[in-house]
């Protein structure tokens, strides 16, 4: 788990019109806030597809639901498109309990996240 | 029915703390024979509860006291379970205004409470005489509570805690 709340994003790339955020560690409330403006920073960009790498998040809280929600309308409204993929099964739980999987574009892998 | 082997966490209501709490209570869900579902169930449900004290209860304060006690019982069936109680010296506020929302509205708030009451079998708050608030829940194994369905709740249902809105 990242100590820093800054340290959670491990990685942000391009890939074509893409960009792809890579979190590494627990997305809670202790790094929400963090998170939140850096996924603003990223949104301002308006990249045509945010894609967001949950593979290495092996917990999310509702803070952190709350910022994906937040950022998903700021990429929305420009017309783009955000969509997180690997996701362990008690992140994805997360996301059926509170029925933002049926919101959210899921994907399984970076791959399928560059098409669908 | 109780058995002996009950712990207390206290804390202060610093977020980097947390995840200390999520260890402590994973663990002793271990211990007490909780699968991995219904340990991450329970685990889930009290970080949430933290997070509102912390967010809500104390306004963003992060020196402000917590306890979290744990305590193992059994459910009338025999199923093995934890007791928790969350307790904390913050704003008060009536039970009775504690309200949901829709889940088919999408926007950040309002889902903490959903989320405890959707994964635990009992919860309810209260407001003890000498201020603060008291949470107590309990997550038995095996049960359908954690997936989502529900359980027998002791609270409204749809609650979300008016102390604010946290997703």
């Amino acid at each position: 788990m990242s100590e820093k709340p800054g340290k959670l994003i491990q990685d942000v790339r391009k890939k074509g019109e893409a960009t792809v955020v890579v979190l590494n560690g627990d997305v809670d409330l202790h790094h929400s806030p963090a998170l939140h403006a850096a996924l603003v920073d990223v949104a301002s960009e308006r990249p045509k597809r945010l894609m967001v790498d949950l593979s290495a998040v092996p917990y999310i809280d509702s803070s952190g639901i709350g910022t994906f929600v937040e950022v998903f309308r700021r990429v929305a409204a420009y017309k783009g498109k955000m969509v997180f993929f690997g996701l362990n099964s008690r992140v994805r739980g997360v996301f059926e309990i509170t029925k933002l999987d049926k919101f959210f574009t899921l994907c399984e892998n970076e791959e399928q996240a560059e098409v669908v | 029915m109780t058995d002996s082997n009950s712990i207390e966490i206290n804390i202060t209501s610093h977020t980097k703390n947390l995840p200390v709490v999520r260890g402590a209570v994973e663990r002793m869900a271990h211990l007490e024979g909780f699968a991995d579902a219904d340990a991450h169930a329970l685990t889930w449900a009290i970080d949430e509860a933290l997070a509102n004290v912390i967010e809500h209860g104390y306004g963003g304060m992060s020196d402000q006291p917590i306890t979290v006690q744990l305590t193992p019982v059994r459910a009338p069936d025999g199923r093995q379970g934890i007791a928790v109680a969350v307790r904390d010296r913050g704003r008060q506020v009536d039970p009775a205004t504690i309200q949901g929302r829709p889940l088919d509205e999408v926007r950040p708030g309002g889902l903490g409470v959903h989320i405890i009451q959707s994964v635990m079998d009992e919860f309810d708050y209260s407001c003890p005489e000498d201020g603060g608030m008291l949470l107590r829940m309990v997550k038995y194994v095996g049960s359908t509570a954690g997936a989502g369905s529900g359980g027998s709740h002791t609270n409204r249902e749809g609650a979300q805690s008016n102390r604010g809105s946290q997703v």
